[in-house]
């Protein structure tokens, strides 16, 4: 293969590669493209009281599943003195806590953290009809009512999700049937959800309870919101009990779908399980790498974010020099800029990050004014080279002490940061400059100088640039993509933009 | 503005930098073979080693103990250079054209003493004029007593000729004549004349100084357009002999012509600038192509140097016939 076949090659693997990770991080992972976006994320409290009875006691709650809609992106469970398990029961989960004994009111609390990533929208996987078992007792007149209450919903509908929805009608005005209200009697402690799931199942069709949580409210110490499905033949239906709307209301986080029970306790009474939530405005990244701390993302595992802080912060910075290549590498190739120095200008460019543009742009000037007046005086003094650049190595760090005092004194924080400034290569830039003066003559040094100045200026806007510093820092496999478009860039052929000027009189007569 | 220019450029087979070096330096010149004319002492004597002329060497100082021996070196010189051995662009090259005692005298005119020559050439043994101040070494070599012919088109300093070789045929060459612009340096930066030459017969096409198109020299005030290049077929056979040692497929060949000794190799460059098409007015790409596109590739020097004469020649740029690979000198 010719080299030109393997620098095309390899470029289209690295910027393939580059751009596909980066992809897969966005769309799969959810870490956001552009550095402002928020993502809204819950803080949900459950909290289980109960009363112990000295006995041996076994908590068991339905745990809500990481969905689609709205992933789980962290989860704690806090209970002091007690033994904790997660078991996995026909794809729900459930939390046990166990204790020996125990006296007195009893507290534990389940939080987890869930993000939205999306509108909320059921789980598509299938379930299958589930035997409800009859929990209810009634009195005969309860039952006549109860068979009253189906035959009218039946005569009123055509098929199993309208008579969910007549029934849950009728049930809820009391009027039309005789004695509704006393199925619904609140002393029963019968929520109305778990009555409608009675009558519904001893008419035969196939429904359970999704209990969840209404993101949309404030929810402060409240119970489970009920919501009932119903099986129509083909799919899983929605309906609000109370309204006998069908639909999975907005913001509606589910928690249990079909399942026994919430919360069972054994060795336990009173028992009751409150919901609290907050909600927060965080960082898309933010939640994005809470999400993927999980195992299988290698990506994120093998990544910047764990190396620990201050170290990120150092890489931050080090994910920004292959921006200032690149520029370099543009202005070179295309418009045929001459640096002092090739990669000087990026040099510059990182120390003008930390003392903000103009000021550095001034003190940067002043500094190799400064130099080459000195080092033009010590060239008089027949010194070695290397104790003439390492005299004006001194000086500068002489001038950069003077100026940060003087600086400060004024009150110019930030000039502060001018030992950010690479002093050597800057004595060693100066000393090029001097002999470039002497050599080629004034005019070309401020080619030269103003060439790596414009070139430090626009490196230094690349870097500073929120959009590329988040992406940067964020998909360091963009690294790729920069490495392979560089290859490419080798190989760039056309002429550079000074050289229209340039060579103009060579095609004139 | 810039489509029609790059198009016109494009046209007129100018090469630009960026292709230069990628389709041209680093294919056809080995890394290997850099430093050979990267150095210009290991040119010299690699040169010598084939029997090909070049300015006579005096001396070479290589570490600073052995500036001691500078006094003993210069001792009996009336005139001399001093160069580093890795200087990049011409730099830090000091001529001393006259002497008298313990003074030295630039073809300026500005006295130097021993002491501030010792220094320079300390300058040089710690890396000023190298390329990343890599420690150099200096040479002192005669100075060349420029020809008659081409002394005239010249200001204070030595006027040389640059021959750009591809694959061993001369393509395309230029007159570098000094100018007080340019301190008696043959350097076109800093504003010597360069006159492009015609390749077949050694005499100017055009000649520019700064961007600008030049008659006559600024300074001695002599026409270009009667100048014509003495010897230059030998001219030409030196060029392509420094493809042989070299083995470098596109080079600069700077050539001094000498009063006594006639051409000699002054230097060799591996990445010759591009300026030499603004002096000519022709592009390099087109003689480029026609040698890559030579089917035959061990061509002998003679050879080479008569298919250049019979193709090579500017008003048959386009007219010579691609069928005549046969070399002139050798029909009958």
């Amino acid at each position: 293969m010719s080299s030109r076949a393997q620098v095309y090659l390899l470029a289209l693997v690295f910027i393939a590669s580059g751009i596909g990770l980066t992809l897969y991080k966005h769309f799969s992972l959810n870490f956001p493209l552009s550095p402002g976006s928020l993502t809204r994320v819950w803080e949900v409290e459950a909290k289980i009281t109960f009363w112990a009875t000295q006995h041996a006691i076994t908590v068991d709650l339905a745990l809500p599943q990481s969905q689609d809609a709205y992933p789980i992106i962290d989860e704690t469970f806090t209970a002091s003195g007690y033994g904790f398990d997660i078991r996995k029961v026909e794809e729900q989960r459930r939390a046990i806590w166990t204790r020996r004994e125990a006296n007195g009111q009893q507290t534990l609390y389940y939080k987890l953290k869930i993000a939205r990533q999306g509108p909320s929208s059921l789980p598509s996987a299938a379930l299958k009809v589930a035997q409800i078992p009859d929990k209810l007792i009634w009195t005969p007149a309860q039952e006549v009512t109860a068979n009253t209450l189906i035959t009218q919903a039946h005569a009123l509908s055509a098929d199993p999700s309208s008579f969910a929805s007549q029934l849950l009608k009728l049930l809820n005005e009391h009027e039309s049937v005789e004695g509704s209200h006393s199925l619904n009697d609140p002393r029963h402690g019968v929520s109305h959800a778990n009555l409608a799931l009675q009558l519904l199942t001893r008419a035969g069709v196939g429904s359970h309870i999704v209990r969840g949580i209404s993101l949309a409210n404030r929810v402060h110490n409240e119970a489970a919101s009920e919501l009932l499905e119903v099986y129509d033949g083909r799919h899983w239906q929605i309906i609000d009990p109370v309204t006998a709307t069908f639909g999975l209301p907005v913001d509606f986080f589910i928690w249990q779908r079909g399942g026994d029970s919430l919360l069972e306790i054994e060795g336990g009474r009173g028992s009751k399980i409150r919901f609290s939530l907050i909600s927060n405005d965080l960082p898309a990244k933010n939640v994005a790498l809470m999400h993927a701390q999980e195992p299988n993302s290698a990506l994120v595992d093998f990544n910047i974010y764990s190396l620990p802080v201050e170290k990120q912060a150092v890489f931050k910075l080090l994910l920004l020099v292959p921006i200032g290549a690149l520029v370099v590498v543009l202005f070179r190739v295309f418009i045929g800029i001459r640096t002092s120095g090739t990669f000087m200008p990026v040099l510059i460019a990182m120390a003008f990050m930390q003392t903000t543009l103009l000021t550095g742009v001034g003190l940067l000037t002043t500094l190799v004014i400064v130099g080459l007046w000195i080092r033009s005086y010590l060239s008089q003094l027949d010194l070695l080279m290397v104790s003439r650049i390492a005299a004006v190595l001194i000086v500068v760090v002489m001038l950069m002490a003077v100026l940060s005092v003087v600086s400060y004194k004024l009150g110019l924080e930030q000039m502060l940061n001018m030992t950010f400034f690479p002093m050597v290569i800057l004595a060693w830039t100066i000393e090029r400059l001097s002999i470039t003066w002497e050599e080629d003559g004034p005019r070309e040094v401020a080619i030269q100088g103003l060439g790596s100045l414009t070139v430090a200026i626009v490196a230094y806007m690349a870097m500073t640039n929120a959009l590329i510093g988040h992406l940067s820092y964020n998909f360091p496999e963009l690294l790729l993509a920069i490495l392979g478009i560089i290859l490419l860039l080798g190989q760039y052929s056309g002429y550079r933009l000074n050289e229209l000027f340039r060579f103009n009189s060579a095609i004139e007569p | 503005m810039w489509v029609s220019r790059h198009k016109k450029l494009r046209n007129a087979g100018v090469l630009g930098i960026n292709e230069r070096n990628v389709s041209y330096i680093s294919r056809y010149n080995q890394r290997q073979n850099f430093p050979l004319v990267d150095n210009k002492l290991l040119t010299k004597k690699a040169a010598v080693a084939v029997a090909l002329p070049v300015p006579e060497l005096l001396g070479v100082i290589e570490s600073p103990a052995q500036l001691k021996a500078l006094p003993a070196m210069l001792d009996n010189q009336q005139s001399f250079v001093i160069k580093p051995a890795r200087g990049s662009g011409g730099k830090g090259i000091l001529v001393i054209s006259q002497r008298s005692g313990e003074h030295f005298f630039k073809p300026s005119g500005a006295a130097l003493t021993f002491a501030a020559i010792r220094h320079y050439v300390s300058n040089i043994l710690s890396g000023v004029y190298s390329l990343g101040g890599k420690p150099d070494v200096a040479f002192v070599e005669a100075l060349v007593e420029g020809d008659q012919v081409l002394g005239k088109y010249a200001h204070e300093g030595l006027p040389d000729i640059r021959i750009i070789v591809f694959q061993g045929f001369p393509v395309m060459a230029m007159l570098r004549c000094p100018t007080s612009d340019s301190d008696g340096k043959a350097n076109l930066h800093q504003g010597a004349v360069g006159v492009g030459l015609d390749i077949t017969r050694g005499t100017a096409l055009k000649a520019v100084q700064k961007d600008r198109v030049v008659t006559h020299h600024p300074d001695t005030g002599v026409k270009f357009a009667d100048l014509v290049v003495p010897n230059w077929r030998k001219l030409l056979e030196l060029a392509g002999h420094c493809h042989d040692f070299t083995e470098l497929g596109y080079l600069g060949c700077d050539i001094v012509l000498d009063q006594q000794r006639g051409p000699l190799i002054l230097e060799l460059n591996a990445r010759p600038g591009l300026f030499i098409q603004v002096a000519s007015g022709i592009g390099l790409r087109t003689r480029l192509q026609k040698i890559e596109n030579l089917a035959r590739k061990d061509w002998h020097v003679d050879e080479r140097i008569s298919f250049t004469l019979s193709h090579f020649s500017d008003d048959s740029e386009s007219s010579s016939p691609e069928s005549d690979d046969t070399p002139s000198g050798l029909r009958p």
